[in-house]
């Protein structure tokens, strides 16, 4: 029974396929998807400017915000050259199972009259640009208050070229992961399992924080991850590439799971430990939710929401609490314990939770078997690129601030400027 | 003359400037710092991570006050800067030599 399952699931994603192409051959512009992606857009880059950068500007300490917001603004800008130069290309050219082409660098061929599937090509370029921009800024959770500047601007550049678009190709692109039949929405493993791994390895090669300075001010936490959930309406609804039921289903996720696994975090933070419920485990929970629910917000239903929400909620809790105490790395702002690990787990309960009537396929062992292989096929290619990447970049310039400079703060001695 | 240095909550600094007016106290300085005692600093908890907070911030008062209202002055910011939990702060009391006023030039008790 589930071998049929999964068989007319694997014929429902070809015919998918295919009529994405058709869509393609036949295309026809739909004002209402234009206008909704449009937002969307909008929408995601806020995500990143100021949302993220608030999100990690305000749990660094005082000496480090200005370095801590100002690597997001720069990923924003050098990753946005990046797209327009090669990136949408070898993303989303045809190339072949791994990567696309050089067909359209210099976004040659983007035409105001061109279409993709119901909107127009400038509009999903854009879109996409929104996604690749906040799975590099992500990274940097991990490595504030000690990366030398410079190094991330050349491993900003690498990797997005060779990390993200190969895998965003593989998953959205017409790739290996998406011919496999994975399941993956809004980006749950191309942006946060990619990101989180990434910022894993880039924390372990780097090396700990001499000193770990006290969250200066969690109230800018508190407005970036309010942005960032906000944001994530157009991250996950517009996933949906069209304003149509699927997207309306994707938003009512994304909030209910958001709620809950804030309030999943806070119970199990008020109940172990200090005993108090934090503003910041509220706003980590709901952030960890919108991670868990991105690659499932097209699949899932309410209760499914729900239940991605709690569980995300609780393990991501643990894995930031005691899972990296026990192991010791310095994840300095839980990229890998909120990102990668909110991304499996939502990765995983993808194919636990799909529903046939909400997005064409049905949960149930096969599809956590391929959801494992997406999860795998990622942390695999992410481990070892980014960690050649980082080398390389070592060569170049020092991945480090030198201890001087970290002791000073990033912000004096490496941009001459300061917050009073 | 003394001058009375009253490091005390932060909270507490308006109900002792208040009260210091009734009584004719007119002038005083005040300072944000940070210090412990014997009520140490405390720890705070973000994500799991535990962060000792050693420095808590207070008040400092800097008081100069004639002979004649030095007695009334101590007992006002006693009362109204105790709360009698912990941390309640301390008061300094040292002579003062000389006061000056800048715009006129007036020197002693008329200065103040």
């Amino acid at each position: 029974m589930i071998k049929i399952i999964s068989k007319i699931s694997l014929f429902l994603i070809i015919l998918l396929q295919s009529s994405l192409a058709f869509a393609q051959a036949k295309p026809v512009l739909n004002p209402g998807d234009a206008s909704w992606m449009l937002t969307s857009t909008a929408l995601v880059l806020l995500m990143t400017i100021p949302g993220l950068a608030l999100f990690y500007g305000g749990l660094v300490g005082k000496k480090n915000i200005v370095s801590t917001i100002s690597q997001s603004f720069m990923i924003t800008c050098v990753v946005t050259l990046v797209w327009f130069i090669c990136g949408y290309s070898l993303t989303f050219g045809e190339g072949n199972l791994f990567i696309g082409d050089f067909s359209k660098t210099f976004l040659k061929g983007v035409e105001v009259a061109g279409l993709t599937l119901t909107i127009p090509e400038t509009v999903f370029v854009c879109y996409q640009l929104t996604f690749a921009i906040i799975t590099v800024a992500l990274i940097c959770g991990s490595i504030v208050e000690r990366i030398n500047f410079g190094a991330l601007f050349i491993f900003v550049i690498l990797w997005s070229i060779l990390v993200y678009a190969p895998v965003g190709h593989m998953v959205w692109g017409g790739g290996y992961l998406s011919k496999m039949g994975v399941l993956d929405f809004a980006g749950g493993t191309v942006v946060h399992i990619n990101s989180g791994i990434a910022g894993l390895v880039a924390a372990l090669v780097i090396g700990k924080r001499k000193s770990k300075a006290r969250p200066h001010n969690v109230a800018l936490t508190m407005i970036g991850a309010s942005m960032l959930w906000v944001g994530w309406f157009g991250f996950n609804a517009g996933s949906a590439v069209a304003a149509n039921g699927s997207a309306g289903m994707a938003m009512l996720v994304t909030q209910i799971a958001a709620a809950s696994a804030g309030i999943a975090w806070m119970l199990a933070e008020w109940f172990s430990g200090e005993k108090k419920p934090s503003l910041l485990g509220l706003c980590s929970g709901a952030v960890a939710g919108l991670v868990a629910i991105t690659p499932a917000a097209g699949f899932v239903n309410p209760m499914g929401a729900f239940f991605i929400g709690l569980i995300s909620g609780v393990l991501c809790f643990l894995a930031c609490t005691k899972l990296k105490s026990a192991l010791g790395y310095d994840d300095a702002l839980d990229v890998f314990g909120i990102h990668a690990f909110g991304g499996a787990v939502g990765a995983v309960l993808t194919g636990v939770f799909a529903t046939k009537a909400i997005g064409g396929v049905e949960g149930g062992f096969d599809q956590v078997k391929l959801q494992l292989l997406g999860v795998g096929v990622t942390v695999l290619y992410t481990t070892v690129v980014t960690f050649i990447i980082l080398k390389v970049v070592n060569l170049i310039t020092p991945l480090r601030a030198s201890d001087a400079q970290e002791r000073d703060g990033l912000d004096l001695s490496q941009h001459g400027e300061q917050i009073s | 003359m003394k001058l009375i240095t009253a490091i005390i909550k932060p909270e507490q600094a308006d109900n002792v400037k208040k009260a210091l007016n009734k009584i004719g106290v007119v002038g005083l300085t005040m300072t944000d710092v940070k210090g412990y005692g014997r009520q140490k600093g405390h720890t705070e908890f973000y994500r799991g991570s535990e962060y000792e907070v050693a420095f808590l911030p207070k008040a400092k008062l800097e008081i100069a006050v004639s002979n004649k209202k030095y007695k009334n002055a101590l007992e006002t910011i006693l009362k109204t800067a105790k709360t009698g939990k912990i941390g309640d702060g301390k008061i300094f009391v040292t002579n003062l030599t000389q006061v000056i006023r800048v715009r006129t030039g007036e020197k002693g008790d008329k200065a103040i």
